[in-house]
Formats: structure tokens, sequence, C-alpha cells
């Protein structure tokens, strides 16, 4: 019999015209398009909870909402409300608007402020900073100020293994990691409990989470909320080197990345791809237990987006090429960002700390004539 | 007297038993529909009656009956909603309570016009004694032959069971009652896929209210046309209304649609008037989830026409100036109501039920509470209003759900027409955080 090929459906996502097949979300049209031309990068739409690798998540976080304009060739109504781009899929002849459409961002505006109501602003300590996706969202899409003056929730916390270490007052409830559990590995240890915003993820009584494939919950988590214990405050994320490496292992595919610190491996993960999802799932003993470099056959080193924090540039405005809706909104919103501002250079710098060790020089002088 | 359809021998002593229900003309409408109509027929009465699904969303449920996907050799099932926990809203509690073997009647005639042989009806919780009366009246009705197999000798079988809720008001929603009913955490689930395509067990399912399918019986033995011929418009029928809050009488009433909402309020009838001695300072029409309306606007519509009890007209003029008939809950409010803390109350009640399962709900809905909760009790500001109104605006439409959008609108209705008691609380917070103070300005009480 020979095989037909499916019919390719067009869509047009932000005014380009994109074919993918019938079946498609329109989260990954719009990443193809990302995909064949990295500059249209910021055309995608962010996602929180949505995480390809896990069929059926998505659709909670509502960060990826975007609007409709025409539904179909055959129905060209608009649809009545914004639509999750991760689970809707696309139709012959859809129009959608996304960064096109000033509701649509102000829209992910308020679902940066709602998600960042009750997640501590805890950046400076936590081991996620700078591969957080929350960061990078509220970083693109939020703003400056928060109009929140309540207290934020708290919980006690519970300790759920000696691998992961769980911070619920960071979680976002994205539901990944009870994916991850419930399609990993073979026995789900921890949920959902409780309502509302008193819901947080937990085990039951306590019980420790102990099984093969249960690292993997720290790496599918968009923020800091499951992290990696034996990881834990080694280092910033941007200081260490990653690199692709494999080993044969009997449970796994055993391909993963080694986060270096000089000659010292302090971190192993799975890989990711650039938007950030684990290509294969890797077990414990690979993610906990082989942390040296002769364990390994390295491959070489990680290619890390440009924008990235990892790569280190992320703060050279020369170099990253900000989403231009951002500027755009923030220009008709706040007074003008000027972002030419001059990077602190070397002799800046040396001024700088000329400064504080005259201070310090003060300081101590005076503490030599109080005494 | 307005004519009776579902309520007409709620009265009866002894009706909850299988003899005097049978005595009083039941179980003639599943004869009729089992020995002599197709299952097609009856899905065809449905349509016809244009009767509307009685939960809130007021749906047509033969339109709905009608997207039932068919596929072979999958099951079909029809849950019935009982979970009624809308503050306000108590019909379904009286109906099943009263008259247990209508609700029975009513879900063998809807599962054989859909097919299904497995049906369920998901009752609130709370209602541990109502699932007894219900339980009781279900082995009734299979010793005689109504249910089981082979039911009345046709071959159609059908085996119904009742199962109690975990206590949830999300469990309401259709989606999340599904899950609840398959045993898993009651979160909604995203549609499209809807529950006439995969449903309960992935199969194709209809939800429905107690009151819709309580309507069933009269449809059948009277046709659907005669159906249609009650009520007004696209709103035919009758509908158990719970009255509640500050009027002489209240209590569940069954009201043709159509019925002016000053003889509902005022007649002997129906609510008897608000209690002696006060007036009427604003109403809520559907449960607590609808928009809240003031006094000027809920015997008029804002053209100056008379509201009546229907869907349409209740609903007239939108959000501006109109509300929802919803599912019924009729909250009145006399001049010693306090509405910002009446709002504040309906949103601590939505914070407490929203799942947690998609951010603007689960963060919106606690914000608001808490923003409120610093105005009732003399701590607010002046831009607390603003930011109300804002983020009622992004919690709406943009959740998985319509909890989300229940718990904004009453509070931007209430910002809408009484934001001069919102002001008086923040201008006079020593005054408001008094027990029992309400603002006695003229505009909320034109």
């Amino acid at each position: 019999m020979e095989e037909t090929k499916p019919q390719l459906i067009k869509i047009t996502f932000d005014g380009i015209e994109v074919e993918v097949e019938p079946g498609t979300t329109i989260m990954q049209a719009a990443r193809k398009i990302a995909e064949a031309d990295e500059s249209q990068a910021a055309l995608v739409p962010p996602a929180m909870c949505y995480y390809k690798p896990l069929p059926t998540s998505g659709g909670k976080c509502r960060a990826c909402l975007v609007r409709v304009a025409q539904g179909s060739a055959k129905d060209p109504r608009p649809m009545p409300k914004l639509v999750p781009s991760c689970i809707t899929q696309v139709q012959e002849g859809m129009v959608v608007e996304n960064t096109t459409n000033p509701a649509v961002l102000d829209t992910r505006k308020s679902i940066v402020e709602f998600l960042l109501i009750n997640h501590p602003l805890d950046c400076p300590i936590c081991d996620q900073a700078g591969e957080c996706h929350l960061q990078d969202f509220a970083f693109e899409h939020g703003s400056v100020k928060t109009r929140y003056e309540e207290d934020r929730r708290t919980f006690d916390k519970i300790d759920i293994g000696p691998f992961v270490q769980l911070h619920m007052t960071r979680c976002i409830l994205c539901y990944r990691c009870v994916y991850t559990a419930d399609q990993i590995t073979n026995k789900r240890l921890h949920g959902v409990m409780n309502r509302g915003d008193a819901s947080e993820i937990s085990t039951y009584i306590e019980k420790a989470i102990d099984n093969d494939f249960s690292g993997n919950v720290i790496d599918v988590c968009p923020v800091g909320a499951l992290t990696d214990k034996t990881y834990r405050f080694k280092n910033r994320v941007w200081f260490t080197k990653p690199e692709d490496a494999h080993r044969d292992c009997d449970k796994c595919c055993g391909k993963t990345t080694l986060w270096y610190r000089g000659d010292e491996v302090i971190r192993v993960t799975a890989r990711k791809n650039t938007w950030g999802e684990v290509n294969d799932f890797i077990c414990n003993t690979c993610r906990f237990e082989k942390k040296k470099t002769s364990d390994w056959v390295l491959e070489g080193p990680t290619k890390v987006k440009r924008s990235s924090v990892i790569s280190a540039n992320k703060y050279r405005a020369d170099l990253v090429k900000k989403p231009d809706f951002a500027l755009k909104l923030a220009e008709t919103q706040y007074k003008r960002i000027d972002d030419t501002r001059p990077f602190i250079t070397d002799e800046e710098t040396i001024r700088h700390q000329s400064i504080e060790n005259n201070d310090k020089a003060n300081h101590r002088s005076l503490l030599a004539k109080n005494n | 007297m307005a004519r009776k359809i579902l309520t007409e021998h709620i009265n009866t002593p002894g009706i909850e038993t299988f003899e005097v229900y049978r005595q009083k003309g039941g179980y003639t409408a599943v004869e009729k529909a089992i020995k002599t109509m197709t299952p097609e027929e009856v899905v065809e009465e449905a349509k016809k009656s244009g009767v509307r699904g009685r939960g809130g969303a007021g749906f047509p449920m033969g339109m709905k009956w009608g997207f039932l996907a068919k596929p072979e050799g999958v099951p079909r099932y029809l849950v019935c909603n009982a979970d009624e926990s809308e503050p306000g809203t108590f019909k379904d509690h009286h109906l099943m309570k009263c008259i247990p073997h209508l609700l029975i009647e009513g879900m063998i005639i809807s599962s054989f016009a859909l097919g299904a042989n497995k049906s369920f009806i998901y009752v609130r919780g709370e209602l541990m004694y109502v699932i007894r009366i219900l339980e009781k009246a279900i082995e009734e009705a299979k010793a005689q032959g109504f249910l089981g197999k082979n039911i009345l000798g046709s071959g159609y079988d059908l085996e119904l069971i009742v199962q109690p809720g975990g206590g949830a008001y999300i469990c309401g929603e259709e989606t999340a009652l599904l899950e609840s009913l398959e045993g898993k955490r009651g979160n909604p689930r995203n549609k499209p896929p809807f529950p006439a395509v995969k449903g309960l067990y992935q199969s194709p399912t209809v939800v429905n209210n107690v009151e819709s399918i309580s309507n069933m019986p009269w449809i059948i033995n009277n046709g659907g046309d005669a159906y249609a011929t009650i009520g007004i418009g696209r709103s035919t029928g009758t509908k158990l209304i719970s009255a509640s809050g500050h009027i002489n009488k209240p209590g569940v009433y069954e009201i043709e649609l159509g019925v002016s909402v000053e003889e509902f309020l005022n007649s002997d009838e129906y609510c008897g008037g608000v209690r002696t001695g006060h007036h009427l300072k604003a109403l809520v029409a559907g449960g607590s989830s609808v928009p809240i309306l003031p006094a000027n606007l809920i015997t008029k519509t804002a053209n100056g026409e008379d509201r009546l009890m229907s869907y349409e007209s209740l609903s007239d003029g939108g959000f501006a100036t109109g509300t929802m008939l919803g599912s019924g809950g009729f909250i009145v409010f006399d001049e010693t109501a306090c509405i910002v803390r009446n709002t504040w109350n309906f949103s601590r009640f939505y914070h407490h039920e929203s799942c947690g399962q998609c951010s603007p709900c689960r963060e919106g809905t606690g914000w608001m509470e808490k923003v409120l909760h610093r105005i009732e009790h003399g701590h607010g500001s002046m831009h607390d209003i603003d930011l109300l109104v804002d983020i009622s605006k992004k919690i709406e439409g943009n959740t998985i759900c319509p909890l989300g959008d229940a718990a904004a609108w009453p509070v931007a209705s209430a910002i809408r027409h009484f934001r001069d008691e919102f002001v008086w609380h923040i201008t006079h917070p020593h005054e408001a955080s008094q027990p029992g103070a309400v603002y006695q300005g003229e505009m909320a009480l034109a």
C-alpha cells in the first residue's frame, strides 16, 4: 500500500504563513516558524505548564493565550475568548494573533502578575535562577511594579527524600511534575493536595519519593520549586560550563548534559532542546551518582542559545535582540526606556573598586580612631 | 394559580414512595416512551419543547442531546448534575428530597433517549440523607421493573447509580464533575473535546441538571409542543426559583417563565414582598455568580420595559444594566444589607472553592478577597476600587472553566452599581468597620 502524505494545513501566525501537519497545536506551529528563522523566536507564546514530552499537559497556566481572529477557512468567525495555544489544534486557514494583538499582551502581563503574587522573589538565593522559565517570562512580559500588598502564601517545609528538594513557596502549580510521575515512573508518589491557592505539591503523609526516574521532576519544573539536593548552593548556573556526554546505562538512554565548574562535574541533567524541554528522560543513577568525568564519554560543549543567561551575555544589549513588542508596549505605557545606555567599562569598574576600597579604608581609620 | 409541572404533587403525603407517585400518574411517561417511541422520537420531543438547561448556562437541552457523538461499540453515559452548591440556590435539593421518583423517571426516559445503559446521579456530598432517599426510590423502581435488566420487557437495560460528591463547588462544573466521578481530583478539563464527544471514561457523555431532567416525564406525557407553549419566547416551560434573603416568604417556587419580577417579588403567591418596614436595595437574580442589580433596575430594564423572569429579559442590557437567570437563586437585599460585606462574602466563597488549576482564578480570587476584606474592615484606599475592577477583568474569560467568570462578575457589578458605597467604606473607615454598619447614602437607595 502506498503511503499517502497527510495534507498540510496552512495557517497565519502573526502575519507569517506556515504549513503544518493536521493535529498540530498553535504553539507547535509557532515554534516551527521560530525554528526555521531564529530571528522570529520572540513570536512564540511562552509556556509555563505545557511540556511537549508529557502528553495531556498544558492549558493550565494561561500564559500562552492567543487570539484566533479567524477560526478556519470554512468558518471565518473569530473565537469568542482567547484560547490556550498549547492545546488548541490548528484548522485550515486559521489566523492567529499573538504579539500583534495588544489584548493578548495585556493578558499575558496580568498572568505574570498573577503568577508572581504568591511567588517569593528570592531569585538571589534560588538555584533555578538563570534557567528559570518564570524569570524569563517575567523579564519579557511582566511589569516592573507589583500591586499586591498582602502577605504571600507560605507552606510548611516537607522532606521528600534524599535527592529532590521541594520549595513549595516557589511552586506555580503547573502540574508538570505530577504528569512526569504519572507517565515516566511506574508508581506515582506525589500529587496536588488541597484546593485553590492553598494547593500544594506534596507526598502522601511526607512519604519520600523513591523511584528510579523521580529525578526528572527537577528537569521539568519551570521554577525552583523542585531542585537537585546534590547541586544545592554549589554554584550559579551561569558560572558552570555544560558539556554533552553519554554512558551505557541499562535503565535509560544515558544521554546527558554535564555541568562543569573547573574540572568538577557539579550537576548532571537531561539534555534539553531550545524550548527548555527534555529530549530523553534519564534515570537517577546517571543524574545523582555518576559525578566523575571518568564515568562519561564526552561529546563536546552543549550548544546554548545566545540569549540564555548560561551564555553569560544576556545583559549585553548589543548581543541580545530584545523582542520589540515589549519595547513597543513599554513605549506606550511608561517613559521611554533608554536601551542604549552604556555598559560598565573596565575603567569604570576600576573606579568603583577604588571608591569601595577608599570607603573601607576610611571605615578602618574611623574604627581605629574610635578605639 | 400558575401551571405547575414539577411541583404539582409535591405536597401530596407519601409522594416519595413508589405507590403514591404511581397513583398520581407517575411512570406513565416511561411506559409511553419505552413502549411506543424510539429514542430519536424522545430526543425530538426534547428539542421541540425548547427546555433550556436549568443548571445556570441555559443551553437548550435537546440541542445538547443532539451533539452526542454515537460511535459504534463505545458506551454512552448520562450524568445528572445534582451537585447544587451555588450560594442562594436550593431547588434541586428540594425536588430530590420531596419527589425523588420524578428525577428517576426523568433519568430513565433521558437515558433511553440517549442510549445510555449506565447513568449516574452525582449528588452533593453534604446531602447524604437525600442520597439515601434516592437510593431507596431506585430500589423501589427496580422492584417494579422500571429499572435494571429488560425494562418493561423492551430489552432495554439501565443501571442507575447515585454517587455522593466530595464536597466541592467546582464539581458542579460538568467536566470537573466527570473527573470526580472517575475518582480523580475534581479539576475541570480543557474544552474541546466536549463531554458530548469525550466525557466520562473518554466516552460520549451528557451532563444535565436535576431540574432539566425532571421536566422530561411531563414533556413525554403532554408533548414537546405543549411544553413550548408555556413560558415566553425562547424561555419555555417553568422554572424553580429559590427565593431567599429579606423577603416575607422565602422558599422554592415554581414559576412560568415570563412572570414579571415585580409580581414574583411582591405577590402573595410567591415571595410576598420585601420584609415589612424595609425597602428593596438590591437583587441577585440567579445565584451568587450572576451580576447584582440595584433597586432601580430590578423591576424595569434600562429601556423602561417591565423586567420578566426569563432568560432574555433578565439579561437585557448585558452586563451594564442586566443580569442573568442563572440557576434561579433569587436573593433579595433590603437597605440593611451592606453590599461591600456581601461582595466580600461571595468573593470569599469563590476563593475557597477555586480548584487552583489555572493561574488567573487561583491567584485572582484570593487577591480580590483580600482587597475586599481590607476595604470592608476599613483599611482600603481609593485605588483598591480600580484594582478590583482590573483584577476581575483579567480573570474573566481567561480561565478554563466558568468559575473564574462567576468570581469576577459579582465584584465587577457591585462596583459598577454601588461604587459610592465602596467609596464610603474607604473615606469613613471607622464607621464602616463597625458591626452592622451600612451606607445610608442616596444613590444606593435610589
